[in-house]
């Protein structure tokens, strides 16, 4: 049968859906029609593809990192020194000291035997290449571990004060609201600056304040979700037959309620990364020479006289940082389309 | 609406009682050494004073009681001077900067809110401007490159885009620069030659007739202006581009212009004021949180404000400092948001009659 016949205008494509003989992939089988929706909105307009791309070449970086910037010594991600001199030395700058591999793609790109500061040494002469292609990987891995952590702590609060509603909500929620009158970057770098005399100069005292201070937006989101979801017949019919809450809760609401969620807690990623590179800019995170870009970004502070001259050290991580946070906001911003309620069943 | 009010004022206490317990969660992490920073100034030299201090201020009792005492202070038995007590305007001493935090927070304070009071205006009429041109052309060019932009600007992270401005109009065009003020205005400052009547330097300047003066001080505020409006700007497009799109569905524009009205009426004075009321929220925030100190920006731009010794207290590792610092801001935030949520219940009818 033909679309048209049913309705001339065309216009009701859903109903027409719904009475074709559409052929069902096995994708959409498997996570069900909504969610499917939604893993169409990530390549459906440019914007998402070209923020897509950019993901997966960061991806590729930090899995191939050892190859594109072999490394020297034992710990990879201490960016290696060119010398101990203060100021940064230009692009292209032979390397003198300490040279490390030279990668077998430069060799038979350029034909040249020597390794070069491709993009210049910032000051201490540690290599800003080296810095950008490891600190990818410091990206991924506290933008990663950040999420996970911070999705837990709003899904368990969240659902809870969703789920049990009344004095427990009100409660969980007042201290939401507690925790966002404050503000987000002042906070984590007040709670890793008391942290760190405890654990010592490391990623971890930026990655727990971030968890401690990041969670709010994501139990919010779980909690509406789960409100509009506790009301269905099915979890009605799993109430009646018995089930303990926790797992009603577990078994049968969360599971239709979190899909939403985790799409934009993964998309998240990017502010992580923007936030943690912000607190290292401050000074506060890991020690001086690990490869992160915010911290390659905070030797800049101390040129701020002839940042004409030596351009370099802000231009190539600033870009690097703002081209990983576009690539996620890119994919974000799709889905932030594709998840608006009111934009539900247009698609 | 009273309703409302009283409701939200309610709030209040609720919101001081737990913000002041996060950070004082978090001073319980320090050892008691660095916790004597809250009643005096000197660092205890043996082990006997560590031992008196821990004593005379309780530093060793249960998590409650020091709350109690860090409210409301310890009076001395012999001198009858109260010491600490944040109640009493007391957030401890900073021994990093040797002063008294509450000092930090006079020096400084004016100087978020003169950068603060300039940055509103470019910023909220520039990104309202650039929202309803986009969605009066939606989907047209104007709107692309408005959606481009406001991509951008999410992205570009504050303290990059700082340091690429720095990088353009200080160190390559030496137009404008960074810091507060020249060598030869803060010699007038401090001779008192220039009457601060506000303790804003531009405004007394003005207040001063001291024009060249105000320039100086315009030239130092430029580029975080700059910064701070670029980073909201991308924000207030977006949310005026979709407010303004709602509002021009609605069946009332449709009426107007079917009477007949001139476009430029039916959105300049049907569409747009309704389409106001999210932004004024929005507003609101921003300007609350510029008052908030904006850490990155001062700190790129060398700037004397709240945001800049929060940041250099940080890393120092100033802990006692620094938590003063966030129980002022803090203690900010919750009141110009009560201000800002009272404001919008008498703009809004729906929260105004309900």
């Amino acid at each position: 049968m033909t679309e048209n016949n049913i309705n001339p205008t065309g216009d009701n494509k859903l109903l027409a859906e719904t009475h074709s003989t559409r052929k069902i992939s096995w994708l959409e089988r498997t996570v069900g029609p909504d969610n499917y929706r939604i893993l169409k909105g990530l390549v459906k307009t440019p914007a998402s593809i070209i923020g897509m791309i950019l993901i997966a070449i960061f991806i590729l970086i930090a899995i191939f990192a050892p190859v594109i910037a072999p490394p020297v010594g034992n710990d990879p991600f201490k960016m290696p020194r060119d010398g101990f001199v203060g100021e940064p030395k230009g692009p292209g700058s032979p390397w003198k000291k300490n040279v490390p591999d030279v990668p077998f793609w430069y060799q038979t790109l350029t034909g040249n035997e020597e390794w070069v500061h491709l993009l210049g040494t910032a000051q201490g002469q540690y290599d800003i290449f080296y810095g950008i292609v490891w600190g990818t990987r410091t990206a991924f891995q506290t933008g990663f571990i950040v999420v996970v952590a911070t999705v837990l702590i709003g899904v368990i609060l969240g659902s809870i004060a969703a789920y049990y509603g009344g004095g427990v909500d009100n409660l969980i929620m007042r201290i939401t609201d507690i925790f966002m009158t404050l503000p987000y970057i002042m906070m984590a770098l007040i709670f890793s600056s008391v942290l760190t005399p405890i654990l010592g100069r490391s990623l971890l005292p930026p990655m727990i304040a971030m968890i401690a201070f990041g969670w709010m937006g994501y139990a919010r989101i779980i909690r509406s979700d789960i409100l509009s979801i506790k009301e269905r017949d099915y979890v009605l019919a799993a109430k009646a037959s018995g089930l303990k809450s926790g797992r009603i809760l577990f078994k049968h609401i969360l599971p239709n309620a979190i899909f939403p969620t985790l799409v934009l807690a993964s998309l998240g990623i990017g502010d992580v990364v923007l936030g943690f590179a912000a607190l290292s800019f401050l000074g506060i995170g890991t020690e001086v020479g690990y490869a992160d870009w915010g911290q390659i970004l905070s030797f800049a502070r101390n040129w701020i006289t002839s940042l004409d001259k030596y351009w370099y050290i802000v231009v190539y991580p600033g870009i690097t940082l703002t081209l990983f946070v576009m690539g996620w906001n890119l994919v974000g911003d799709a889905m932030r389309d594709v998840l608006d309620p009111r934009m539900r069943g247009k698609s | 609406m009273t309703n409302y009010i009283i409701r939200r004022l309610l709030l209040v206490p609720v919101l001081l009682i737990g913000v002041t317990l996060i950070i004082f969660g978090m001073l319980q992490l320090l050892g008691p050494v660095e916790r004597s920073a809250l009643y005096v100034r000197d660092f205890p030299k043996n082990e006997k004073q560590i031992e008196g201090l821990i004593k005379k201020y309780g530093l060793d009792k249960s998590f409650f009681e020091q709350y109690w005492r860090w409210l409301n202070g310890v009076v001395d038995p012999g001198s009858g001077e109260r010491q600490g007590g944040i109640l009493y305007g007391d957030f401890g001493y900073s021994r990093t900067a040797s002063q008294p935090v509450v000092d930090i927070v006079k020096e400084r304070f004016p100087n978020t809110v003169d950068l603060a009071l300039w940055t509103i205006y470019p910023m909220l009429s520039v990104g309202i401007w650039l929202g309803v041109k986009a969605a009066v052309n939606q989907n047209k060019f104007v709107d692309q490159a408005a959606r481009v932009y406001s991509i951008i600007g999410t992205s570009f992270p504050t303290f990059v885009f700082g340091l690429l401005i720095l990088m353009l109009l200080y160190a390559k065009a030496g137009w404008f620069m960074p810091g507060k003020m020249s060598d030869w205005v803060s010699k007038l400052v401090f001779s008192g030659e220039l009457k601060q009547y506000t303790h804003l330097l531009s405004i007394d300047a003005l207040l001063n007739l001291r024009f060249d003066v105000f320039w100086d001080a315009m030239r130092h505020m430029i580029m975080p202006i700059i910064t701070l409006s670029y980073i909201n700007w991308a924000t207030f497009l977006r949310v005026t581009r979709s407010s303004m799109l709602e509002t021009l569905r609605q069946d009332y524009v449709v009426t107007a212009r079917a009477k007949g009205l001139k476009e430029n009426d039916v959105i300049n004075r049907h569409a747009r004021p309704n389409a106001m009321l999210p932004i004024v929220t929005m507003a609101g925030s921003s300007i609350v949180g510029l008052l908030g100190g904006v850490v990155l920006t001062e700190t790129v731009f060398n700037y004397p404000g709240i945001g800049k010794a929060a940041a250099d207290a940080a890393a120092n590792l100033d802990v006692v400092t620094i938590l003063g610092l966030a129980i002022f801001t803090g203690t900010i935030l919750i009141l110009s948001n009560l201000i800002v949520d009272i404001i919008y219940a008498f703009i809004d009818p729906r929260v105004r009659l309900a």
